[in-house]
């Protein structure tokens, strides 16, 4: 049977990344082919080039037995790949109709829209698929899983030959992924080539013929979903070698908790989370994207609000409504994205560094500056922050030192406990592992870390204990050091009923 | 400085450049050059009549073009200081007329009003998250109308209050310079403005004022109650309309219930010629001041010129456009 994608060597550089190396990648008509890999491990970036949203820097890309080379998400769909983004991008206001041929209605004359003709051939696509929904239905009604169905709905009005799922499943229930795979089996049965992204190992076994894995931007092998062992290809995902040395976790002994969360809630994004961190620990916060780490943390920084947990500091129940309530208990977050939660990028080092402690500074509403000047570089050279002076906007600073210059904005405010979420992304190797050393400083010094990071190195790295998310749930904790390995984390993060296992070093 | 261990790769003049001070330049070199042209163009313009004449016609629209400025620089916007000039001038009204209260009462009365009424936009803003343009365009409205009401639509005279008019017509540096007569009013927009660069330049308020406008989420989770600060520099911004609404009552000696539309508009065209940006962040007082003296001297110039009033509206208009555009061309080729 002849292939209807078949891409071989293909290459692909970003600036100072070599982000594809001489990956491989086919699909056939008829089946499900599933794409797996870590984040960041280059899957999202071959179903670009696929795509037409990037161009490939080396290798080739034939569809339908001939060497083509798509410029634009336009070209691509001409070519008949049509993509589904794990963000929906639909018009929350416009008809089902409206949204699947948005910028080619049929037309009248003058100009005129052809309704009519428009919910029609509508109609028709979704009888193909065996879906019943009304066209004239406006999006924004609809249930996330029926917007995707509108989703792929519209990819298949282009006569899409391969359709690329990118996490399909990630915002739906159990009854609505069944919803999803029925429509995924029925387009089989039509022909169609089907990429299917996705972080859930359950789901291989439901839906997939052939899994490929990819790791750092390699292909490492494709095998058949029925015969492989999902741990088998769990080693696949993370099997490159650590060239770190084993951690040496400090014993602790009966250390105050100085953070514990009890039934902590918010929805579906967090459900029933309860762990305590004791003074000069590094807690390693590890799972899959959308697990709900970061959610977990703004809720402990009252960043968003919660619906239900007891947050307890220092063994007394604080009610931290608001992020002001949380730095008054003592608590700072470094969030993943500096440059829209972390810093006041137009404003200079100085005064980012005194963003949280400006009273500090002030007498009768006056600002000391001589008296922030001094403090600022102090920190800037504890810190090692490279900045010509402190005066300098944080902008212009390299990414590391952005992340120090918001450190330092909570050593200045004295809080004790500091959660990191993603602290080294968007940082060049070099400066991550001297981010690595401030933060085990820290922890000598009897600050209580927190580190939400998606790369199992990193966690493994820092962790003294690593605490393992899946859909919202804590699905376990694992001592730090040599006792556990990425298999043991990756088991957790995929594991979608809680089956708990949980190795507690404090109760 | 010692504490620095290495130098960032980026250029240093990277730095220099902030926006405010290259459009504040390009601001003050367009206002001397209108100076000059219209120098040029007519004998009458320089003569110390008529730059006293546009220093005091600046006074007004300028105090509300810096309360304009502290409220654009957090990223909102404040359409509501004309009607609430206005409105704190029938408040000095009622005071003082109605109620014989003594000067400095009605004075106090009006910038208690203004800064009020401030700190209820700034709830609007703040607490209620509504959009800062359709919350003071809310109020704009509603202290309209109530101006018109409380005064039953009839102006207010202050012939009862001796020396109310002298606020703004007097002058105090006339006094000790007799050739410089220089009304008070001019001397207190320069009392005002100095007053809110230093407390931008040099207060948590308007530290915070800056912060709030380059990134107002971080600078919630910093852990600072941005509500709370939102909510003073709108009420700040309110007291200094209150004075706005002395200074114009003075002048006219009576509180005009029917004026104030139009003055925000005079005042946001001021701030943005002044280089201060409307999506926060980035501001002076001094652009600010200097773009109400661009606008005063065009519309006088134009006027001395005798040209209509209908192509000074027009002048006017694209002369903003011509601010904005230049400030965009710039920001473009630095990046």
């Amino acid at each position: 049977m002849s292939k209807l994608v078949e891409m071989t060597g293909i290459e692909k550089y970003f600036p100072g990344v070599h982000a594809l190396k001489n990956v491989q990648f086919d699909i056939a008509p008829g089946e499900v082919h599933a794409l797996m890999g870590e984040n960041g491990a280059g899957k999202s970036t071959l179903m670009k080039i696929l795509s037409g949203i990037y161009q490939r820097d080396g290798g080739d890309l034939v569809i339908n037995g001939q060497s083509v080379s798509p410029t634009t998400p336009g070209e691509a769909q001409d070519l008949g790949i049509g993509i589904i983004h794990q963000e929906l991008s639909l018009m929350n206001d416009l008809t089902a109709a409206q949204n699947i041929f948005i910028g080619r209605e049929p037309r009248k004359s003058f100009g005129r829209l052809d309704e009519a003709a428009l919910n029609a051939q509508t109609a028709e696509i979704f009888e193909s698929m065996n879906l019943d929904m009304d066209p004239t239905v406006p999006v924004g009604s609809l249930t996330i899983a029926k917007q995707q169905m509108v989703e792929i709905a519209k990819a298949l009005s282009f006569r899409s030959k391969v359709l690329i799922m990118d996490e399909p499943t990630a915002a739906l229930n159990d009854a609505e992924i069944a919803e999803l795979f029925v429509i995924i089996r029925g387009l089989k049965a039509e022909g169609v080539g089907i990429v299917y992204i996705s972080h859930k190992m359950d789901e291989l076994k439901q839906i997939a013929d052939r899994v490929t894995v990819m790791r750092d931007g390699e292909y490492v092998g494709t095998v058949g979903a029925a015969e492989t062992p999902i741990s088998q290809i769990i080693a696949m995902m993370v099997g490159r070698e650590v060239n770190e040395e084993p951690l040496e976790v400090p014993d602790l002994g009966d250390a105050e908790v100085s953070l514990k969360v009890t039934g902590l809630n918010r929805g579906r994004d967090i459900q029933n989370v309860s762990f305590s961190v004791q003074r000069g620990e590094i807690l390693g916060f590890a799972g899959l994207m959308g697990a709900g780490r970061t959610e977990v943390a703004r809720a402990i920084f009252g960043a968003d609000a919660r619906d239900g947990g007891v947050i307890e500091v220092h063994g007394q129940s604080v009610n931290i409504r608001t992020p002001s309530d949380a730095v008054k208990a003592g608590i700072g977050y470094l969030s993943e994205d500096r440059k829209h939660f972390g810093l006041a990028t137009g404003m200079n080092v100085r005064d980012n560094i005194a963003l949280s402690s400006l009273d500090l500074f002030s007498k009768g509403g006056q600002l000391d500056e001589a008296a922030m000047a001094s403090t600022t570089q102090e920190f800037i050279r504890r810190l090692g922050i490279r900045t010509p002076s402190d005066t300098q906007e944080v902008r212009l600073l390299s990414g590391g030192n952005q992340q120090k210059v918001v450190i330092a904005k909570w050593l200045l405010r004295d809080c004790d406990i500091l959660i990191f979420d993603e602290p080294t992304r968007g940082i060049d190797i070099g400066a991550k592992s001297e981010i690595y050393k401030l933060l085990e400083e820290l922890a000598a010094e009897g600050k209580t870390i927190i580190v939400i990071s998606s790369e199992l190195p990193e966690i493994m790295r820092l962790s003294h204990r690593i605490a393992v998310m899946c859909e919202g749930r804590l699905t376990g904790i694992l001592p730090g050091g040599k006792d556990t390995t990425q298999e043991d984390i990756m088991q957790l993060a995929t594991q979608r009923e809680a089956a708990m296992r949980v190795v507690e070093t404090v109760q | 400085m010692t504490s620095v261990t290495d130098v960032n790769e980026k250029s240093p003049l990277a730095n220099m450049g902030s926006s405010g001070a290259y459009q504040k330049l390009l601001a003050f070199a367009s206002l001397i050059a209108l100076l000059i042209g219209f120098s040029i163009a007519s004998p009458n313009f320089m003569q110390t009549s008529n730059m006293i004449a546009i220093l005091q016609a600046t006074s007004v629209n300028g105090v509300l073009a810096v309360a304009a400025t502290l409220v654009i620089i957090t990223g909102g916007i404040d359409l509501s200081v004309g009607t609430l000039m206005t409105f704190c001038a029938v408040i000095a009204g009622v005071v003082l007329t109605y109620m014989g209260m003594p000067l400095l009462l009605g004075v106090a009365a009006a910038i208690g009003a203004g800064a009020l009424c401030g700190l209820v936009s700034g709830t609007f803003v703040a607490k209620m998250k509504i959009p800062p343009f359709i919350a003071t365009l809310g109020m704009m409205l509603i202290l309209k109308g109530l101006s018109l009401v409380i005064s039953g639509t009839r102006p207010i005279y202050f012939n009862d209050t001796p020396g109310f008019d002298q606020i703004s017509r007097g002058s105090l540096i006339g006094k000790v310079i007799p050739s410089l007569p220089i009304p008070n009013g001019v001397l207190i927009l320069f009392i005002v403005a100095i007053a809110a660069a230093y407390i931008l330049s040099r207060t948590v308020l308007g530290r915070y004022t800056f912060a709030l406008g380059s990134n107002e989420e971080a600078v919630r989770l910093s852990g600072v109650n941005t509500d709370v600060w939102k909510m003073r520099i709108y009420a700040l911004a309110g007291g200094i309309c209150g004075i706005g609404g002395i200074l114009i009552a003075s002048r006219l000696n009576s509180a005009q219930p029917a004026l104030g539309l139009g003055y925000e508009l005079e005042a946001i065209a001021a701030v943005v010629i002044g280089g201060t940006s409307l999506s926060g962040g980035r501001g002076t007082i001094l652009g600010t001041i200097i773009g109400a003296l661009i606008m005063a001297v065009l519309t006088n110039g134009l006027r001395v010129l005798s040209v209509a009033q209908e192509w000074q509206t027009v002048v006017t208009g694209a002369i903003i456009i011509l601010a904005v555009y230049a400030d965009m061309v710039r920001r473009k080729k630095s990046g």
